[in-house]
């Protein structure tokens, strides 16, 4: 019979390594039945145990998301046993899971992991005693080092073929005076084997339990009243301070702590320089400078660092495909003779299409990489320490940091960063307002409007990340004025693990994970919507084939471009459709707005030749320019991302109104940059034929820019109608 | 009534009571910070917050505005 194993554990126990560990390369990723967190499963390596693995959690209680899928699965579904992963240098706290585990009654094994950190602290713990005194098995393991792998399949094994459920930790008389009475109570209503783990929890008026037994609720009220009364304090700080106390007294019987050094661990001294008071922001803002400059590089005038990144992201577009692949595909096209629709699908659509993404793949992976790095090494978590105060002004907290980071290399695995801030409120608002940032892919369309309009500007790069970060933060308070996203905000605490030295597989593990995930987008998503595309721009309305590149001023795209092109008028887009085409274009791939300029103007390849910016220069101003870089950058996503998006928030209907959102900002602040800055002198000239050719002033979009400016400033500063509900306010 | 709010970097107090409610005081319990406990005040971010507190041996970070329902002496 093959059996369900648990696992469970605190964040930060190990529990991802140890997972790893035990089954190898056979694992599937999937979510949790309506809930958008990972829900890893694979079978146990020698064994046909499948091993679940629960979200990493400290309690079980009914709040966060994580938390609710964990009980669900070990109370409803009850697998035949549990791994419960403990962290042996933060023996208490661990065991506080531990604990509400062995109530749930199922067979239970203790991997007491990290206990090569415990060796090289000259601790000592005692497991046969620990494993007497917590009624369960306790196996030393290290999963780092594979250490006790083996012993912990055998005993877990062995617990689950047993069936025999671990007996539960008592508390003192008055305590279990009252459980016994909720037993009677929840009697038959729950099955046998979850009696006490759901008695406890109504005595400990744990919310989801009271909800639904509320006639036992009534039953025991009297009980829970006189012990509060007895004891002084609240039903719910009894029953944990009982726990806790029990578990200072366990781990004062088996654990021997070693001296500590007088200066503090290594962690602790790297962490006082790390966080320091005046340095600890100018450490962030100098890694993260490191962390750009060497990937994406930086211009100014005449100064320019190339980005390793750039450098091998221009190799395989330029060289890769442009010299080897695509030469080499539309030879074989060619070598029948002919050069039909098909061929021109195969060269221009797919492998043009879909090569033009893949390109980024290099830049993407050493973004991953730096930040798989920080991560390990557990600097993120500072990062959101020292960061936190910025955004908690903005009602986000300095976790919404790290999709953003992440977000600078791609969106999709930004966005698939949110997953980690524990605020459903924060991660769904962070899911949506993350590709505000500029990605790898809209560097390109950053260059080439920086050249057309301002030529050797690097500050144009760094307005379109500074506009990035002040947007997201603008989202943080209007968007949680809206009812879908409102709500208190779930507290700020958050474990900072000690730093230790980069683990090589968890990082290049973390590094390919999230480049695969990019790579399958760009093989699904981003085909299909190439095919359509390329369909689009190589057919007239009456589906005429027309042939690829020049001639697709006369396609079904250019005709829709010269419909919609009137929408895009009072952001200074003048009545040039190509514009509006090179945007549409942009949704399958940021870095395709370049491209299609690249087509449509017939000029070939070299993706920022001076004919190109020329073009642009006779079509946009400085602030049309600018706002048409605003818009494109703000804007919907692309395909690959809109999917990531939908994947976090769950519901189409969700997705449509957030991509809803991200067009009506980006139009709103293009708007306001063409209406205001059109006026600074020199802002606002076309470049046609080399002589400049200034504009009339734009009176009407300034108009419309005021009304806009008014519009955001209501939704900024209006009372939001949700905050009385909750908070300070209803207390007075 | 004194908060661990009030509590001076570097010096190291005792849980008195939790107040507050719902997510945020469980929440509290679960991180280990329970009635009698002991408490080091590590440092505070740059900005002036959030802290960062030692409890049952381990790091962690907590608003200052949650820090205001511990009571410590």
């Amino acid at each position: 019979m093959s059996l369900t194993i648990a696992l469970a554990g605190n964040p930060n126990s190990g529990k991802t390594t140890m997972f790893n560990k035990l089954t190898g390369a056979n694992q599937r990723v999937g979510n949790w039945p309506g809930v958008t967190i990972d829900r890893k499963t694979g079978r146990i390596r020698g064994t046909d145990y499948e091993l679940v693995d629960l979200p990493g959690i400290y309690s079980l209680s009914p709040y966060s998301p994580e938390e609710i899928v964990s009980r669900n699965f070990l109370v409803n579904d009850r697998p035949d046993a549990v791994i419960n992963i403990v962290d042996a240098t933060n023996l208490e706290r661990n065991l506080f899971l531990t604990l509400q585990i062995l109530d749930t009654g199922i067979p239970t094994v203790i991997a007491l992991n990290m206990m090569d950190q415990i060796r090289k602290l000259g601790d000592e713990i005692d497991v046969d005693k620990l494993s007497r005194e917590l009624g369960c098995k306790v196996v030393p393991v290290s999963a780092l080092n594979a250490e006790g792998i083996k012993e912990l399949v055998a005993a877990v094994g062995e617990v689950a073929e047993s069936g025999k459920a671990p007996e539960p930790l008592y508390f003192d008389g008055d305590i279990e005076e009252a459980v016994s009475l909720a037993k009677e109570a929840l009697k038959g209503k729950v099955p046998d084997s979850t009696l006490r783990f759901n008695a406890v929890k109504l005595i400990e008026r744990d919310e989801a339990t009271i909800k639904e037994h509320p006639e036992a609720d009534e039953y025991v009220g009297r009980a829970v009243k006189a012990l509060e009364t007895k004891k002084d304090d609240d039903a719910d700080s009894i029953i944990a301070d009982a726990r806790y106390n029990r578990i200072t007294d366990i781990v004062g019987d088996v654990m021997k702590k070693a001296p500590r050094d007088e200066r503090g661990t290594l962690s602790d001294r790297i962490d006082r320089i790390v966080t320091h008071r005046i340095w600890g922001i100018p450490i962030f803002i100098g890694v993260i400078a490191v962390v750009f400059l060497g990937i994406i590089g930086f211009a100014w005038g005449d100064f320019e660092i190339v980005g390793i990144g750039t450098y091998c992201t221009d190799w395989v577009n330029d060289v890769f495909f442009g010299e080897w692949i695509i030469p080499a595909v539309t030879e074989w096209c060619e070598a029948d003779g002919t050069y039909s629709a098909v061929d021109a699908l195969l060269c221009s659509g797919i492998v043009g299409g879909v090569g033009a993404v893949i390109g980024f793949l290099p830049q993407m992976l050493l973004m991953f990489l730096a930040l798989c790095i920080l991560e390990d090494i557990g600097y993120m978590a500072r990062i959101a320490f020292v960061m936190d105060r910025v955004f908690r002004h903005f009602a986000l907290s300095g976790k919404t940091l790290i999709p953003l980071l992440v977000g600078t290399g791609c969106g999709v695995p930004g966005v698939m960063a949110s997953r980690t801030i524990e605020s459903e409120r924060d991660r769904r608002i962070t899911a949506m307002t993350t590709t505000f940032i500029p990605c790898g892919a809209k560097l390109p369309v950053i260059a080439m409007i920086t050249g057309a309009v301002f030529p050797g500007n690097g500050l144009i790069a760094v307005f379109c990340y500074v506009m990035g970060i002040l947007l997201v933060l603008i989202s943080g308070i209007i968007l949680k004025k809206l009812r879908s996203l409102s709500g208190t905000p779930s507290p700020f605490m958050m474990e900072l693990p000690p730093y230790h030295l980069p683990s090589a597989v968890n990082v290049i593990k973390g590094t390919l994970d999230r480049g695969w995930a990019f790579c399958k987008k760009a093989g699904t998503i981003i085909l299909l919507s190439c095919i359509i595309l390329w369909f689009l721009s190589s057919y007239t309305p009456g589906l005429e084939y027309i042939g690829d590149n020049a001639t697709s001023a006369d396609s079904i795209l250019a005709a829709f471009g010269e419909a919609v092109c009137i929408i895009f008028a009072p952001l200074g887009w003048g009545d040039n459709w190509e514009l509006t085409v090179g945007t549409i274009t942009g949704l399958i791939a940021k870095e395709n707005v370049v491209a299609t300029f690249g087509t449509l103007f017939g000029i070939e390849a070299g993706e920022s030749g001076e004919g190109l910016e020329g073009v642009l220069a006779s079509m946009l101003t400085q602030s049309s320019g600018l706002a048409f870089l605003a818009f494109n950058l703000i804007c919907a996503p692309c395909f690959a991302a809109i999917g990531a998006m939908h994947r976090e928030l769950g519901k189409w209907k969700d997705t449509a109104m957030a991509v809803a959102y991200q067009c009506l900002l980006a139009y709103a602040v293009a708007l306001i940059i063409y209406g205001f800055t059109s006026y600074i002198g020199g802002w606002n000239s076309l470049v046609i034929d080399g002589s400049v050719v200034e504009q009339a002033a734009p009176i009407g979009s300034t108009i419309a820019a005021v009304a806009v400016l008014a519009v955001l400033a209501y939704l900024l500063w209006a009372k939001d109608p949700f905050r009385q509900l909750s908070g300070k306010e209803a207390e007075e | 009534m004194k908060t661990l709010r009030d509590a001076e970097i570097g010096s190291t107090v005792k849980v008195v009571k939790l107040h507050g409610e719902g997510a945020l005081k469980k929440h509290l319990m679960d991180m280990g910070i329970t009635k009698g406990c002991q408490i080091y005040i590590r440092k505070v971010a740059p900005l002036g917050d959030p802290v960062e507190i030692t409890v049952r041996g381990y790091e962690l970070s907590l608003r200052k505005g949650d820090a205001e329902k511990i009571e410590v002496e």
